[in-house]
């Protein structure tokens, strides 16, 4: 089978080295396919944010393997040079925050990683229209992100992270902000770009409103995930 | 690619004209200063020029007239006058002194010239108004900046004078505005004393049994009489023929005369090199303490500009832009904040420049220095900042 979407096999991180090392995660298994979105979920300390980061590619595992798209990024070691290229070319973040750059309009915002990644400025900013279009805050196009709303602002950031079409998606928890009717609104915009873009996405929340929509969900405890088949069938 | 840095500053412009405009009169400041030197030195070459000397003959060893005082006597310029390759040469007084005007005092450079008209060396060369001196007596030529006009009648120690015409930068190589009297007054002025003095000095040379020797009548009389001339006069200013080289004219007075002679180089070493030589440390020291100041500033700017950005950064990081893009960002803002100080600073300093009591000359060549000093300054001072900017660690966007 061809490897596609997200592969995570035994990963393990320890923060510092000796007394005071922390195994923030233990032995995490996850597999996400293209198109999917998987439910990330635990209690708080138990390492979603350092899976996040190790996925993300900005702290180092310390064993285990990651396979992003067709390329083993981790394998007891980095196997990919560029980690900044990887990031940009291959991994879209969405925070829980939007955290937008603020001297750039929404158009810039949305189109800069694919002017980082060599795209010309009109061809990134037409996808920055289009996608901005699909995701609803089209007429908000020329706007700065400070006079946007806090769900506009979120789906800016949405926008930011699929502008170069990457294989991989991390949202740490993006609906924290918004009221359920929004948060809504934005898993179901994480659902069709998933679709239609085979894109895999990795969705960690705190968030009950949410939970019930997800098809599978994984739970992380002291630093170890455990399957749990969801009952989400809002987005078939 | 979009320029960030300039995206950055058009959000905040306000921020960076406000601090800008600041860096801008700090730089005005060090302009006016570079200014203040090139006045320094083109007030001394001035004084050169307009002396229309190609020699200065002053006493033996001194470094006379302008740094030193030297006192010849006055009949050595016939001596000199007629050597080969010698076209004019004259006498010329120099006194810094503070000249009476109704209720206000000026000060001021009277230089008294020989005898002889325009075209003598020490003759002011040009006159914006009036006419050149023409009694031998009483008048005098005045530079404007003394703020006297034609006819003002004028106090140089006991004697009014009449200003007959008006010049325009002439000045002493301290900047002071010069005012040209004939020889004689001046050097009356310079020796001349009080009717108390001479009185103290006649009664002295009476009780000196060595001059008031009662079978030599007549010596105290004489003595006396020699006692209330003044034959000094503080240097010979020489012009030399076309076709002669001034150096061996120079060389020709030292070896027969006992004189030491200056040639144009030589004077312009002696007032640049030697008389405002402390000044332009002092102002050299000024310099350095202004840029060590705006470098202060920028960096302060800078840095705190930039750690005002540093979620900003970590998301650009993290998206994949490069350190290298991240640093030229920064860097492209303290230049930005530097030109815009420059324009500020240059523009300050053009329209303050008259309003200064000495002369300020802004030089280009020191207008185009002063910007790359500002440019490096900047360049420099954003070191820190940029070294913040790159340890921040992409990590931090995607939080706890
Ligand atoms: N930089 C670090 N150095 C040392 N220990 C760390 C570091 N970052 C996280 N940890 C520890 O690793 C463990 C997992 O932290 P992590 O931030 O991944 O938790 P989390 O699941 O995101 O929690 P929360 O829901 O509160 O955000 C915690 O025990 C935390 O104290
Ligand atoms: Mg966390």
């Amino acid at each position: 089978m061809a490897e596609k979407g997200i592969r995570i096999r035994g990963l393990k991180k320890r923060y510092g080295s000796g007394d005071t090392a922390v195994d923030a995660l233990k032995k995490v298994d996850m597999t996400v396919t293209p198109g999917e979105v998987v439910g990330l979920i635990g209690p708080s300390g138990s390492g979603k944010s350092t899976l996040l980061k190790c996925l993300g590619a900005v702290i180092e595992p310390t064993g285990g393997q990651m396979v992003l798209g067709d390329h083993i990024i981790y394998d007891d070691g980095w196997k990919v040079k560029d980690l900044r290229a990887l990031r940009r070319d291959r991994i879209g973040f969405v925070f829980q925050a939007p955290y937008l750059i603020p001297f750039l309009d929404v158009t810039d915002n949305v189109a800069l990683p694919a002017m980082l990644a060599g795209s010309p400025n009109s061809d990134a900013r037409k996808r920055a229209m289009d996608l901005l279009q699909a995701l609803d805050v089209g007429h908000r196009a020329k706007a700065m992100p400070t006079q946007l709303s806090g769900g506009e602002q979120q789906r800016v950031s949405i926008a930011r992270g699929l502008v170069n079409r990457p294989p991989v998606i991390l949202a740490d928890e993006p609906t924290a902000p918004l009221d359920s009717e929004r948060a809504m609104a934005v898993i179901r915009i994480l659902n069709n770009m998933a679709q239609k873009f085979e894109t895999a996405i990795i969705v960690v929340t705190h968030d009950e409103k949410i939970i019930p929509t997800f098809k599978r969900i994984y739970h992380i405890r002291d630093g170890v995930t455990y399957e749990e088949k969801g009952k989400g069938r809002a987005f078939e | 690619m979009i320029s960030l840095a300039g995206r950055d500053i058009l959000h905040t412009w306000g921020k960076f004209i406000f601090t800008g405009f600041g860096l801008g009169l700090l730089i005005g400041v060090t302009l006016i200063m570079a200014g203040v030197y090139r006045g320094m030195v083109d007030d001394a070459k001035v004084l050169m020029d307009n002396s229309g000397a190609d020699l200065w003959v002053v006493q033996k060893d001194t470094l006379g007239p302008y740094a030193e005082s030297s006192s010849i006597y006055d009949d050595l310029w016939r001596g000199i006058s007629i050597m080969t390759g010698v076209a004019r040469a004259a006498n010329v007084t120099y006194l810094t002194m503070q000249v009476r005007h109704g209720d206000r005092d000026v000060r001021a450079m009277v230089s008294g010239i020989a005898a002889g008209g325009p075209g003598l060396p020490g003759w002011p060369p040009y006159l914006v108004s009036g006419r050149q001196i023409t009694r031998g007596h009483y008048e005098a030529v005045a530079d404007i900046a003394t703020g006297f006009r034609l006819g003002d009648s004028i106090q140089i120690r006991r004697n009014q004078f009449t200003v007959v015409g008006l010049t325009r930068r002439m000045v002493s190589s301290g900047g002071d505005p010069m005012i040209f009297i004939p020889l004689k007054d001046a050097q009356e002025a310079q020796f001349l004393k009080d009717s108390y003095a001479i009185r103290q000095q006649r009664r002295r040379t009476a009780e000196n049994p060595a001059f008031n020797r009662p079978g030599v009548p007549g010596l105290l009389d004489a003595v006396i009489a020699s006692q209330s001339v003044n034959p000094f006069v503080n240097a010979v200013l020489v012009q030399v023929e076309n076709g002669h080289r001034p150096e061996d004219i120079a060389q020709q007075i030292r070896k027969w005369k006992r004189l030491t002679v200056y040639t144009r180089p030589q004077m312009e070493r002696i007032l640049i090199g030697k008389l405002i030589a402390t000044s332009s440390k002092q102002i050299g020291m000024f310099l350095v303490i202004l840029a060590v100041v705006s470098a202060a500033i920028v960096a302060f700017i800078i840095y705190t500009l930039t750690l005002g950005k540093i979620r900003e950064i970590a998301v650009l990081k993290l998206i994949g832009t490069t350190n290298r893009t991240i640093a030229f960002m920064i860097l492209q803002q303290a230049v930005a904040l530097g030109g815009i100080g420059f324009v500020v600073g240059k523009i300050a300093a053009t329209f303050s420049a008259p309003f200064f009591p000495k002369y300020v000359l802004l030089e280009p060549l020191d207008s185009v220095s002063g910007f790359i000093a500002v440019v490096l300054i900047c360049i420099i001072s954003s070191i820190i900042a940029i070294r913040a900017a790159l340890k921040v660690d992409p990590a931090e966007a995607i939080g706890g």
